[in-house]
Protein backbone atom coordinates (compact mmCIF):
# COMPACT_ATOMS: atom_id res chain seq x y z
CA UNK A 1 0.00 0.00 0.00
CA UNK A 2 1.60 3.31 -1.30
CA UNK A 3 0.58 6.88 0.75
CA UNK A 4 -2.32 7.55 -1.12
CA UNK A 5 -3.41 3.76 -2.79
CA UNK A 6 -5.33 1.35 -0.35
CA UNK A 7 -5.91 4.22 2.28
CA UNK A 8 -9.48 5.89 3.70
CA UNK A 9 -8.77 9.91 2.71
CA UNK A 10 -11.27 12.21 3.42
CA UNK A 11 -12.90 14.02 0.53
CA UNK A 12 -10.87 17.56 0.10
CA UNK A 13 -13.99 19.80 0.76
CA UNK A 14 -15.67 16.71 2.84
CA UNK A 15 -14.94 19.31 6.56
CA UNK A 16 -16.13 22.36 4.81
CA UNK A 17 -19.65 20.30 3.71
CA UNK A 18 -19.84 19.18 7.53
CA UNK A 19 -19.21 22.57 9.36
CA UNK A 20 -21.39 24.70 6.91
CA UNK A 21 -19.04 26.33 5.02
CA UNK A 22 -19.35 25.09 1.21
CA UNK A 23 -21.11 27.78 -0.38
CA UNK A 24 -23.41 26.61 -3.06
CA UNK A 25 -24.74 28.46 -6.19
CA UNK A 26 -28.06 29.90 -4.09
CA UNK A 27 -25.68 30.94 -1.19
CA UNK A 28 -24.81 33.72 -3.25
CA UNK A 29 -26.85 37.04 -2.33
CA UNK A 30 -25.52 40.58 -4.32
CA UNK A 31 -26.66 43.88 -3.65
CA UNK A 32 -29.27 44.90 -5.32
CA UNK A 33 -30.03 41.31 -6.61
CA UNK A 34 -33.26 40.59 -8.03
CA UNK A 35 -35.58 37.25 -8.10
CA UNK A 36 -36.82 35.58 -11.14
CA UNK A 37 -40.44 33.71 -11.43
CA UNK A 38 -42.07 33.07 -14.55
CA UNK A 39 -45.30 32.81 -15.80
CA UNK A 40 -47.04 29.84 -17.83
CA UNK A 41 -50.35 28.20 -18.90
CA UNK A 42 -51.46 25.22 -16.94
CA UNK A 43 -51.63 22.72 -20.35
CA UNK A 44 -48.75 20.50 -21.88
CA UNK A 45 -49.89 21.90 -25.62
CA UNK A 46 -50.33 25.11 -26.92
CA UNK A 47 -50.78 27.61 -29.67
CA UNK A 48 -49.66 31.40 -27.94
CA UNK A 49 -51.97 33.39 -29.89
CA UNK A 50 -50.93 36.88 -27.70
CA UNK A 51 -48.67 37.39 -24.37
CA UNK A 52 -49.98 40.73 -22.22
CA UNK A 53 -46.85 41.53 -19.98
CA UNK A 54 -48.49 44.75 -18.62
CA UNK A 55 -50.20 43.69 -15.93
CA UNK A 56 -46.96 42.73 -14.55
CA UNK A 57 -44.62 45.32 -15.48
CA UNK A 58 -47.12 47.96 -13.42
CA UNK A 59 -46.49 45.64 -9.72
CA UNK A 60 -44.00 47.87 -7.22
CA UNK A 61 -41.04 46.25 -7.21
CA UNK A 62 -40.62 44.90 -10.40
CA UNK A 63 -37.54 45.64 -12.59
CA UNK A 64 -37.97 43.57 -15.83
CA UNK A 65 -40.02 41.50 -17.31
CA UNK A 66 -38.94 39.68 -20.31
CA UNK A 67 -40.56 37.19 -23.71
CA UNK A 68 -39.13 35.62 -26.48
CA UNK A 69 -38.89 39.35 -28.54
CA UNK A 70 -36.25 39.96 -25.74
CA UNK A 71 -33.63 36.83 -26.61
CA UNK A 72 -31.77 37.49 -29.64
CA UNK A 73 -31.05 33.54 -30.69
CA UNK A 74 -34.79 32.12 -29.33
CA UNK A 75 -33.81 28.71 -30.61
CA UNK A 76 -30.99 27.22 -28.94
CA UNK A 77 -30.18 22.89 -28.86
CA UNK A 78 -26.15 21.41 -28.29
CA UNK A 79 -27.43 19.11 -31.72
CA UNK A 80 -30.15 20.20 -32.55
CA UNK A 81 -31.64 23.91 -32.37
CA UNK A 82 -35.30 23.26 -31.87
CA UNK A 83 -35.58 24.96 -28.20
CA UNK A 84 -36.35 28.27 -27.26
CA UNK A 85 -35.53 29.85 -24.50
CA UNK A 86 -39.00 31.27 -23.86
CA UNK A 87 -41.25 30.31 -26.79
CA UNK A 88 -42.94 32.52 -29.23
CA UNK A 89 -45.34 29.89 -30.85
CA UNK A 90 -46.27 27.01 -28.83
CA UNK A 91 -46.26 25.45 -25.77
CA UNK A 92 -44.88 21.94 -25.69
CA UNK A 93 -44.58 20.64 -22.32
CA UNK A 94 -46.71 21.07 -19.17
CA UNK A 95 -45.14 23.98 -17.01
CA UNK A 96 -42.60 25.59 -19.42
CA UNK A 97 -41.97 29.10 -18.89
CA UNK A 98 -43.19 31.64 -20.91
CA UNK A 99 -42.38 34.64 -19.62
CA UNK A 100 -39.56 35.88 -17.25
CA UNK A 101 -40.18 38.26 -14.13
CA UNK A 102 -37.23 39.99 -12.17
CA UNK A 103 -38.07 41.79 -8.92
CA UNK A 104 -36.95 42.99 -6.03
CA UNK A 105 -37.95 39.74 -4.11
CA UNK A 106 -39.48 35.93 -4.83
CA UNK A 107 -43.04 37.13 -3.26
CA UNK A 108 -43.44 40.58 -5.67
CA UNK A 109 -41.92 38.15 -8.83
CA UNK A 110 -44.37 35.57 -8.23
CA UNK A 111 -47.34 38.39 -7.63
CA UNK A 112 -45.87 40.03 -11.09
CA UNK A 113 -45.83 36.12 -12.66
CA UNK A 114 -49.41 35.52 -12.24
CA UNK A 115 -50.51 39.15 -13.78
CA UNK A 116 -49.16 37.74 -17.37
CA UNK A 117 -51.95 37.59 -19.73
CA UNK A 118 -51.04 34.55 -22.03
CA UNK A 119 -53.59 34.00 -24.67
CA UNK A 120 -53.55 30.26 -26.28
CA UNK A 121 -55.37 27.83 -28.23
CA UNK A 122 -54.97 24.26 -26.58
CA UNK A 123 -53.84 21.69 -28.52
CA UNK A 124 -54.55 17.55 -28.53
CA UNK A 125 -50.67 16.65 -26.71
CA UNK A 126 -49.27 13.16 -27.64
CA UNK A 127 -47.94 11.71 -24.46
CA UNK A 128 -46.89 7.99 -25.54
CA UNK A 129 -43.66 7.60 -28.38
CA UNK A 130 -45.74 4.25 -29.58
CA UNK A 131 -48.46 6.53 -30.45
CA UNK A 132 -46.48 9.65 -31.76
CA UNK A 133 -44.57 7.80 -34.01
CA UNK A 134 -48.27 6.97 -35.79
CA UNK A 135 -49.31 8.88 -39.15
CA UNK A 136 -52.46 11.46 -38.43
CA UNK A 137 -50.25 11.75 -34.45
CA UNK A 138 -50.81 15.19 -32.98
CA UNK A 139 -47.81 17.03 -34.04
CA UNK A 140 -45.59 18.19 -31.04
CA UNK A 141 -42.98 19.94 -34.14
CA UNK A 142 -44.09 20.76 -37.41
CA UNK A 143 -43.16 18.32 -39.77
CA UNK A 144 -43.26 15.15 -37.68
CA UNK A 145 -42.95 13.74 -34.16
CA UNK A 146 -39.58 12.03 -35.28
CA UNK A 147 -36.13 13.09 -34.96
CA UNK A 148 -34.00 12.80 -38.04
CA UNK A 149 -30.72 11.86 -38.58
CA UNK A 150 -28.51 12.53 -41.12
CA UNK A 151 -31.87 12.25 -43.29
CA UNK A 152 -33.19 9.07 -41.82
CA UNK A 153 -35.88 8.71 -39.42
CA UNK A 154 -33.24 6.17 -37.54
CA UNK A 155 -30.28 5.60 -36.34
CA UNK A 156 -29.25 2.50 -38.14
CA UNK A 157 -26.27 0.12 -37.30
CA UNK A 158 -25.87 -3.07 -39.06
CA UNK A 159 -23.09 -5.87 -37.92
CA UNK A 160 -22.76 -9.27 -39.88
CA UNK A 161 -25.90 -11.00 -41.07
CA UNK A 162 -28.37 -11.36 -38.54
CA UNK A 163 -30.72 -13.78 -40.82
CA UNK A 164 -28.54 -16.10 -41.21
CA UNK A 165 -27.48 -15.89 -37.30
CA UNK A 166 -31.27 -16.76 -36.14
CA UNK A 167 -30.81 -19.31 -38.92
CA UNK A 168 -28.00 -20.76 -37.07
CA UNK A 169 -29.19 -20.31 -33.53
CA UNK A 170 -30.99 -23.19 -31.63
CA UNK A 171 -32.80 -20.64 -29.88
CA UNK A 172 -34.62 -17.34 -30.61
CA UNK A 173 -36.09 -15.20 -27.63
CA UNK A 174 -37.60 -11.84 -28.45
CA UNK A 175 -39.05 -9.11 -25.77
CA UNK A 176 -40.67 -6.30 -25.54
CA UNK A 177 -39.34 -3.84 -22.23
CA UNK A 178 -40.58 -0.63 -21.09
CA UNK A 179 -38.72 1.55 -18.97
CA UNK A 180 -39.97 4.28 -16.60
CA UNK A 181 -39.06 8.30 -16.87
CA UNK A 182 -36.25 9.26 -13.97
CA UNK A 183 -35.97 12.40 -12.46
CA UNK A 184 -32.37 12.98 -11.46
CA UNK A 185 -33.88 14.56 -7.71
CA UNK A 186 -30.27 16.01 -6.85
CA UNK A 187 -31.18 17.70 -3.33
CA UNK A 188 -29.78 21.34 -4.24
CA UNK A 189 -32.31 22.58 -6.90
CA UNK A 190 -31.33 24.35 -10.17
CA UNK A 191 -30.06 27.39 -9.15
CA UNK A 192 -27.91 30.72 -11.20
CA UNK A 193 -26.82 34.42 -10.62
CA UNK A 194 -25.54 36.28 -13.19
CA UNK A 195 -24.62 40.33 -12.85
CA UNK A 196 -23.18 42.30 -15.96
CA UNK A 197 -20.45 44.70 -15.59
CA UNK A 198 -19.90 47.90 -16.84
CA UNK A 199 -19.03 47.15 -19.94
CA UNK A 200 -21.71 44.87 -20.48
CA UNK A 201 -19.32 41.69 -19.59
CA UNK A 202 -21.98 38.57 -18.29
CA UNK A 203 -20.67 36.34 -15.47
CA UNK A 204 -22.65 33.43 -14.56
CA UNK A 205 -22.29 32.10 -11.27
CA UNK A 206 -23.79 28.27 -11.31
CA UNK A 207 -23.66 24.54 -10.81
CA UNK A 208 -22.73 23.16 -13.80
CA UNK A 209 -21.57 19.71 -14.73
CA UNK A 210 -20.48 21.22 -18.12
CA UNK A 211 -18.82 24.58 -18.29
CA UNK A 212 -17.59 25.27 -21.63
CA UNK A 213 -20.54 23.42 -23.07
CA UNK A 214 -22.77 26.06 -20.99
CA UNK A 215 -20.63 28.91 -22.43
CA UNK A 216 -20.49 28.40 -26.31
CA UNK A 217 -24.58 27.78 -25.46
CA UNK A 218 -25.34 30.73 -23.74
CA UNK A 219 -23.33 32.92 -25.94
CA UNK A 220 -25.10 31.48 -28.73
CA UNK A 221 -28.82 32.34 -27.54
CA UNK A 222 -26.94 36.10 -26.22
CA UNK A 223 -25.30 36.41 -29.73
CA UNK A 224 -22.15 37.46 -27.04
CA UNK A 225 -18.61 37.02 -28.22
CA UNK A 226 -17.50 33.60 -25.60
CA UNK A 227 -14.37 36.54 -24.31
CA UNK A 228 -17.98 38.09 -22.99
CA UNK A 229 -19.48 35.84 -21.03
CA UNK A 230 -17.37 34.05 -18.23
CA UNK A 231 -18.87 30.84 -16.55
CA UNK A 232 -18.21 30.22 -12.60
CA UNK A 233 -19.05 26.83 -11.18
CA UNK A 234 -19.31 26.25 -7.74
CA UNK A 235 -20.16 23.41 -5.90
CA UNK A 236 -22.95 20.95 -7.31
CA UNK A 237 -25.47 19.70 -4.66
CA UNK A 238 -25.57 16.38 -6.51
CA UNK A 239 -25.64 16.70 -10.87
CA UNK A 240 -26.20 13.21 -12.02
CA UNK A 241 -25.95 14.08 -15.51
CA UNK A 242 -29.21 16.51 -14.94
CA UNK A 243 -27.03 19.61 -14.74
CA UNK A 244 -25.26 18.99 -18.01
CA UNK A 245 -27.80 21.42 -20.19
CA UNK A 246 -27.99 24.73 -19.46
CA UNK A 247 -31.64 25.62 -17.70
CA UNK A 248 -31.83 28.87 -15.79
CA UNK A 249 -28.68 30.55 -16.84
CA UNK A 250 -30.22 32.09 -19.96
CA UNK A 251 -32.73 34.06 -18.22
CA UNK A 252 -30.57 35.21 -15.84
CA UNK A 253 -28.33 36.77 -17.81
CA UNK A 254 -30.80 38.20 -20.40
CA UNK A 255 -32.13 39.87 -17.17
CA UNK A 256 -28.90 41.26 -15.67
CA UNK A 257 -28.38 42.12 -18.80
CA UNK A 258 -31.32 44.06 -19.58
CA UNK A 259 -31.82 45.42 -15.83
CA UNK A 260 -27.70 46.17 -15.08
CA UNK A 261 -28.34 44.43 -11.55
CA UNK A 262 -27.34 40.75 -10.25
CA UNK A 263 -30.47 38.32 -10.98
CA UNK A 264 -30.77 35.17 -9.40
CA UNK A 265 -33.26 32.04 -10.45
CA UNK A 266 -33.93 29.32 -8.12
CA UNK A 267 -35.96 26.73 -9.02
CA UNK A 268 -38.59 25.28 -6.54
CA UNK A 269 -38.70 21.43 -6.17
CA UNK A 270 -41.86 21.36 -8.01
CA UNK A 271 -40.07 23.49 -11.10
CA UNK A 272 -37.81 20.43 -10.66
CA UNK A 273 -40.43 17.93 -10.93
CA UNK A 274 -42.10 19.67 -13.76
CA UNK A 275 -39.41 21.76 -15.84
CA UNK A 276 -36.19 19.54 -15.32
CA UNK A 277 -34.70 17.29 -17.44
CA UNK A 278 -35.12 13.95 -17.21
CA UNK A 279 -34.09 9.93 -17.71
CA UNK A 280 -35.63 8.93 -21.14
CA UNK A 281 -38.82 6.77 -20.50
CA UNK A 282 -37.36 4.28 -23.22
CA UNK A 283 -39.80 0.94 -25.10
CA UNK A 284 -37.90 -1.24 -27.26
CA UNK A 285 -37.97 -4.95 -28.90
CA UNK A 286 -34.88 -6.95 -28.65
CA UNK A 287 -34.43 -10.52 -30.40
CA UNK A 288 -31.89 -12.65 -29.62
CA UNK A 289 -30.57 -15.72 -30.96
CA UNK A 290 -28.31 -18.15 -29.35
CA UNK A 291 -26.64 -22.09 -29.32
CA UNK A 292 -27.49 -24.77 -27.11
CA UNK A 293 -23.71 -24.01 -24.85
CA UNK A 294 -25.23 -20.75 -24.83
CA UNK A 295 -23.17 -18.62 -27.16
CA UNK A 296 -24.62 -16.03 -29.04
CA UNK A 297 -25.35 -15.72 -32.41
CA UNK A 298 -27.51 -12.94 -33.44
CA UNK A 299 -29.77 -9.69 -32.22
CA UNK A 300 -32.03 -7.20 -33.68
CA UNK A 301 -33.43 -4.53 -31.47
CA UNK A 302 -36.06 -1.93 -32.41
CA UNK A 303 -35.54 0.86 -30.08
CA UNK A 304 -37.47 3.83 -29.11
CA UNK A 305 -36.72 6.99 -27.09
CA UNK A 306 -38.97 9.10 -25.25
CA UNK A 307 -37.19 12.73 -25.78
CA UNK A 308 -39.66 14.78 -24.82
CA UNK A 309 -40.52 18.20 -25.81
CA UNK A 310 -37.34 18.85 -27.24
CA UNK A 311 -33.92 17.01 -29.13
CA UNK A 312 -31.30 18.72 -26.61
CA UNK A 313 -29.57 15.25 -25.94
CA UNK A 314 -31.60 12.95 -27.78
CA UNK A 315 -30.03 11.92 -30.52
CA UNK A 316 -26.61 11.92 -28.81
CA UNK A 317 -28.08 9.72 -26.55
CA UNK A 318 -28.65 7.33 -28.86
CA UNK A 319 -25.72 7.66 -30.49
CA UNK A 320 -23.99 6.67 -27.36
CA UNK A 321 -26.36 3.88 -26.87
CA UNK A 322 -25.34 2.16 -30.20
CA UNK A 323 -21.98 1.35 -29.06
CA UNK A 324 -22.96 0.34 -26.03
CA UNK A 325 -26.08 -2.33 -26.82
CA UNK A 326 -24.74 -5.84 -26.31
CA UNK A 327 -23.02 -4.55 -23.21
CA UNK A 328 -19.96 -6.97 -22.41
CA UNK A 329 -21.16 -9.33 -24.87
CA UNK A 330 -19.73 -10.28 -27.89
CA UNK A 331 -22.59 -10.93 -30.69
CA UNK A 332 -21.19 -11.36 -34.30
CA UNK A 333 -24.37 -10.18 -36.07
CA UNK A 334 -26.55 -7.32 -35.14
CA UNK A 335 -29.41 -4.87 -36.66
CA UNK A 336 -30.46 -2.24 -34.75
CA UNK A 337 -33.00 0.71 -35.59
CA UNK A 338 -32.88 3.40 -32.93
CA UNK A 339 -35.65 6.42 -33.29
CA UNK A 340 -35.80 9.27 -30.80
CA UNK A 341 -39.10 10.38 -30.87
CA UNK A 342 -40.92 13.56 -30.06
CA UNK A 343 -43.60 13.75 -26.94
CA UNK A 344 -45.66 16.47 -24.85
CA UNK A 345 -43.70 15.79 -22.08
CA UNK A 346 -40.40 17.22 -20.12
CA UNK A 347 -37.19 17.00 -22.40
CA UNK A 348 -35.10 14.12 -21.42
CA UNK A 349 -31.44 14.63 -20.93
CA UNK A 350 -28.29 12.66 -19.61
CA UNK A 351 -28.80 10.27 -16.62
CA UNK A 352 -26.25 8.50 -15.58
CA UNK A 353 -25.38 6.57 -19.14
CA UNK A 354 -28.10 7.94 -21.31
CA UNK A 355 -30.04 5.32 -22.32
CA UNK A 356 -27.05 2.71 -22.43
CA UNK A 357 -28.80 2.15 -18.38
CA UNK A 358 -31.72 1.30 -20.12
CA UNK A 359 -30.61 -0.95 -22.49
CA UNK A 360 -28.74 -2.99 -19.51
CA UNK A 361 -31.67 -3.77 -17.86
CA UNK A 362 -33.08 -5.47 -21.44
CA UNK A 363 -29.25 -7.27 -21.94
CA UNK A 364 -29.49 -9.21 -18.09
CA UNK A 365 -32.47 -10.49 -18.20
CA UNK A 366 -31.93 -12.34 -21.55
CA UNK A 367 -29.23 -13.42 -20.19
CA UNK A 368 -30.97 -14.36 -17.32
CA UNK A 369 -33.32 -16.09 -19.34
CA UNK A 370 -30.85 -17.61 -21.37
CA UNK A 371 -29.14 -19.24 -18.43
CA UNK A 372 -32.74 -20.81 -17.41
CA UNK A 373 -33.31 -22.34 -20.74
CA UNK A 374 -29.52 -23.63 -21.69
CA UNK A 375 -29.38 -24.93 -17.98
CA UNK A 376 -26.15 -23.07 -17.90
CA UNK A 377 -24.58 -21.09 -14.76
CA UNK A 378 -25.84 -17.34 -15.13
CA UNK A 379 -22.01 -16.94 -14.52
CA UNK A 380 -20.93 -19.08 -16.91
CA UNK A 381 -23.01 -17.90 -19.91
CA UNK A 382 -21.92 -14.55 -19.04
CA UNK A 383 -18.16 -15.49 -19.08
CA UNK A 384 -18.66 -17.58 -22.07
CA UNK A 385 -19.87 -14.05 -24.50
CA UNK A 386 -17.71 -11.49 -22.75
CA UNK A 387 -16.14 -9.57 -25.56
CA UNK A 388 -12.04 -9.54 -25.35
CA UNK A 389 -9.41 -7.28 -27.25
CA UNK A 390 -9.44 -7.61 -31.17
CA UNK A 391 -13.54 -7.54 -30.98
CA UNK A 392 -15.58 -5.68 -33.35
CA UNK A 393 -18.39 -3.53 -31.71
CA UNK A 394 -21.54 -3.15 -33.84
CA UNK A 395 -20.54 0.52 -34.69
CA UNK A 396 -17.12 -0.70 -36.03
CA UNK A 397 -15.06 -0.35 -33.18
CA UNK A 398 -12.04 -2.61 -32.69
CA UNK A 399 -11.75 -3.12 -28.64
CA UNK A 400 -8.69 -3.21 -26.89
CA UNK A 401 -7.52 -3.50 -23.41
CA UNK A 402 -10.65 -5.11 -22.40
CA UNK A 403 -10.35 -5.83 -18.82
CA UNK A 404 -14.00 -7.22 -18.16
CA UNK A 405 -12.76 -11.14 -17.53
CA UNK A 406 -10.79 -10.01 -14.55
CA UNK A 407 -13.30 -7.86 -13.51
CA UNK A 408 -15.87 -10.22 -13.28
CA UNK A 409 -13.35 -12.85 -11.47
CA UNK A 410 -12.65 -10.23 -8.92
CA UNK A 411 -16.99 -9.92 -8.72
CA UNK A 412 -17.32 -13.83 -7.96
CA UNK A 413 -14.29 -14.18 -5.78
CA UNK A 414 -15.35 -11.35 -3.32
CA UNK A 415 -19.14 -12.16 -3.43
CA UNK A 416 -18.09 -15.76 -3.06
CA UNK A 417 -20.56 -16.67 -5.59
CA UNK A 418 -19.50 -20.16 -6.13
CA UNK A 419 -20.11 -20.81 -2.23
CA UNK A 420 -23.62 -19.86 -2.69
CA UNK B 1 -42.35 42.85 14.94
CA UNK B 2 -39.12 42.11 16.83
CA UNK B 3 -37.76 38.62 18.32
CA UNK B 4 -35.27 37.50 20.42
CA UNK B 5 -33.43 34.20 20.46
CA UNK B 6 -30.16 32.58 20.89
CA UNK B 7 -28.75 31.45 17.84
CA UNK B 8 -25.64 28.92 18.14
CA UNK B 9 -24.85 30.36 22.23
CA UNK B 10 -25.50 34.16 20.93
CA UNK B 11 -28.66 36.65 21.98
CA UNK B 12 -29.93 37.87 19.03
CA UNK B 13 -32.87 40.49 18.13
CA UNK B 14 -34.34 40.49 14.61
CA UNK B 15 -37.20 42.17 12.73
CA UNK B 16 -40.02 39.90 11.13
CA UNK B 17 -42.79 39.29 9.66
CA UNK B 18 -45.87 37.22 10.73
CA UNK B 19 -45.64 35.00 8.12
CA UNK B 20 -41.75 34.95 7.67
CA UNK B 21 -40.54 31.85 7.31
CA UNK B 22 -37.14 30.70 9.86
CA UNK B 23 -35.10 29.29 6.78
CA UNK B 24 -35.16 32.69 5.33
CA UNK B 25 -34.49 34.38 8.78
CA UNK B 26 -31.48 32.58 9.46
CA UNK B 27 -30.14 32.42 6.22
CA UNK B 28 -30.74 36.26 4.80
CA UNK B 29 -31.04 38.24 8.02
CA UNK B 30 -28.82 36.58 9.97
CA UNK B 31 -26.07 35.18 7.03
CA UNK B 32 -26.43 31.23 8.58
CA UNK B 33 -26.34 29.97 4.98
CA UNK B 34 -25.24 25.99 5.76
CA UNK B 35 -29.00 26.07 6.43
CA UNK B 36 -30.11 24.90 2.71
CA UNK B 37 -33.30 24.67 0.86
CA UNK B 38 -34.05 21.63 -0.40
CA UNK B 39 -37.76 21.15 -0.76
CA UNK B 40 -39.31 24.05 1.31
CA UNK B 41 -41.99 21.60 1.80
CA UNK B 42 -40.95 19.79 5.01
CA UNK B 43 -40.06 16.49 2.77
CA UNK B 44 -35.94 16.59 3.18
CA UNK B 45 -34.18 17.60 5.99
CA UNK B 46 -31.83 19.97 3.99
CA UNK B 47 -33.40 22.81 6.44
CA UNK B 48 -33.06 20.88 10.01
CA UNK B 49 -32.01 22.62 12.81
CA UNK B 50 -32.08 22.46 16.72
CA UNK B 51 -34.58 24.14 18.45
CA UNK B 52 -34.16 23.66 21.77
CA UNK B 53 -32.44 20.61 21.45
CA UNK B 54 -35.31 19.45 19.34
CA UNK B 55 -34.89 18.50 15.26
CA UNK B 56 -37.05 20.92 13.39
CA UNK B 57 -37.43 21.63 9.64
CA UNK B 58 -36.95 25.14 9.68
CA UNK B 59 -38.49 25.49 6.14
CA UNK B 60 -41.74 24.57 7.93
CA UNK B 61 -41.73 26.83 11.26
CA UNK B 62 -42.70 30.57 10.93
CA UNK B 63 -40.14 32.41 12.40
CA UNK B 64 -41.80 34.40 15.49
CA UNK B 65 -42.55 31.22 17.09
CA UNK B 66 -38.88 30.38 18.10
CA UNK B 67 -39.07 33.59 19.83
CA UNK B 68 -37.27 33.27 23.57
CA UNK B 69 -35.90 29.97 22.09
CA UNK B 70 -32.05 28.01 21.20
CA UNK B 71 -31.38 27.20 17.93
CA UNK B 72 -28.94 25.51 17.30
CA UNK B 73 -27.25 25.03 13.41
CA UNK B 74 -23.72 23.13 12.76
CA UNK B 75 -21.53 26.05 13.00
CA UNK B 76 -23.14 26.53 16.59
CA UNK B 77 -21.11 22.73 16.99
CA UNK B 78 -17.49 24.34 16.28
CA UNK B 79 -16.58 24.97 19.82
CA UNK B 80 -13.04 26.50 20.39
CA UNK B 81 -12.34 25.92 17.02
CA UNK B 82 -13.04 22.16 17.51
CA UNK B 83 -15.05 20.40 15.31
CA UNK B 84 -17.86 17.93 16.54
CA UNK B 85 -16.89 14.14 16.78
CA UNK B 86 -20.21 13.69 14.01
CA UNK B 87 -18.54 16.71 11.83
CA UNK B 88 -14.91 15.03 12.00
CA UNK B 89 -16.39 11.24 11.29
CA UNK B 90 -19.26 12.17 8.44
CA UNK B 91 -16.04 13.30 6.57
CA UNK B 92 -13.78 10.43 7.34
CA UNK B 93 -16.05 7.88 6.70
CA UNK B 94 -17.72 9.39 3.24
CA UNK B 95 -20.86 10.03 4.78
CA UNK B 96 -21.00 13.22 2.85
CA UNK B 97 -20.10 13.53 -1.13
CA UNK B 98 -21.95 16.67 -2.59
CA UNK B 99 -22.56 18.15 1.24
CA UNK B 100 -26.61 19.80 0.00
CA UNK B 101 -27.29 17.43 3.02
CA UNK B 102 -24.80 17.42 5.22
CA UNK B 103 -25.37 20.10 7.70
CA UNK B 104 -29.31 19.06 8.46
CA UNK B 105 -27.79 15.49 8.15
CA UNK B 106 -25.44 16.57 11.03
CA UNK B 107 -27.89 18.12 12.86
CA UNK B 108 -30.34 15.20 12.93
CA UNK B 109 -27.42 13.11 14.45
CA UNK B 110 -26.96 15.29 16.92
CA UNK B 111 -30.19 15.30 17.86
CA UNK B 112 -30.29 11.34 18.12
CA UNK B 113 -27.11 11.03 19.69
CA UNK B 114 -28.40 13.45 22.68
CA UNK B 115 -31.42 11.82 23.57
CA UNK B 116 -29.29 8.29 22.97
CA UNK B 117 -25.61 7.99 23.26
CA UNK B 118 -25.77 4.38 22.38
CA UNK B 119 -28.18 3.59 19.45
CA UNK B 120 -28.69 0.65 17.01
CA UNK B 121 -28.35 0.40 13.32
CA UNK B 122 -32.56 0.49 13.23
CA UNK B 123 -32.35 3.66 15.77
CA UNK B 124 -29.95 5.20 13.39
CA UNK B 125 -31.27 5.12 10.56
CA UNK B 126 -35.40 5.77 12.06
CA UNK B 127 -33.37 9.18 13.12
CA UNK B 128 -32.16 10.10 9.67
CA UNK B 129 -35.36 9.10 7.72
CA UNK B 130 -36.67 12.19 7.42
CA UNK B 131 -33.25 13.45 5.84
CA UNK B 132 -33.03 12.65 2.06
CA UNK B 133 -29.71 12.08 1.01
CA UNK B 134 -29.34 11.51 -3.06
CA UNK B 135 -25.54 10.65 -3.26
CA UNK B 136 -24.40 8.42 -0.50
CA UNK B 137 -26.87 5.91 -0.28
CA UNK B 138 -26.97 6.55 3.84
CA UNK B 139 -24.50 3.36 4.32
CA UNK B 140 -21.60 5.78 4.81
CA UNK B 141 -23.39 7.79 7.00
CA UNK B 142 -24.83 4.98 9.42
CA UNK B 143 -21.22 3.63 9.55
CA UNK B 144 -19.90 7.08 10.48
CA UNK B 145 -22.41 6.97 13.26
CA UNK B 146 -21.82 3.51 14.33
CA UNK B 147 -17.76 4.69 14.66
CA UNK B 148 -18.47 7.06 17.15
CA UNK B 149 -20.99 5.05 19.00
CA UNK B 150 -19.24 1.67 19.11
S1 LIG C 1 -36.08 22.33 2.75
FE1 LIG C 1 -37.02 22.01 4.65
S2 LIG C 1 -37.48 19.92 4.65
FE2 LIG C 1 -36.70 20.27 2.65
S1 LIG D 1 -24.23 14.20 0.02
FE1 LIG D 1 -25.37 14.84 -1.73
S2 LIG D 1 -27.38 14.70 -1.03
FE2 LIG D 1 -26.29 13.88 0.60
Amino acid sequence: MGKVIGQRLPLYDSYRHTTGQTRFTDDIYLPGMLFVKTAKIPVPHARILNIDTTGAERVAGVAAVITHKDVPNNYWGAFVQDQPVLPDKYVRFLGQPVVAVAAVDEDTALEAAEKVKIDYEELTPVFDPEEAMQPGAPEVHEGGNIAKFGGYDAMMVRLGDVEKGFAESDYVIEHKFHTAMNEHAFLEPHCSVAEADANGHITIYTASQTTSWHQFLICGVLAAPINTVRIVSGPTGGGFGGKSNPSTEFVVALLAKKTGKPVKWRWTREEEFLISTVRSADTFWMKTGFKKDGTLVARQIRYIQDTGAYNDFGTYGMMKLTSQINGPYRIPNVWFDGYVVYTNKQVTGPMRGYSITQSVSANETQMEIIAEMTGLDPIEVRRKNLVQDGDILPTQQVLEAVGVRETLDAVIKASNWYSK
Amino acid sequence: MEIAFTLNGLAVKVDVKPADILTDVLRQKLGVLSVKKGCETGDCGACAVLVDGELVNSCVTLAPTVAGKSITTVEGLIVNGEMDIIQRRLAEYHGTQCGFCTPGMVMAIKALLNGNPHPDEAEIRRAIAGNLCRCTGYQKIVEAVQSITA
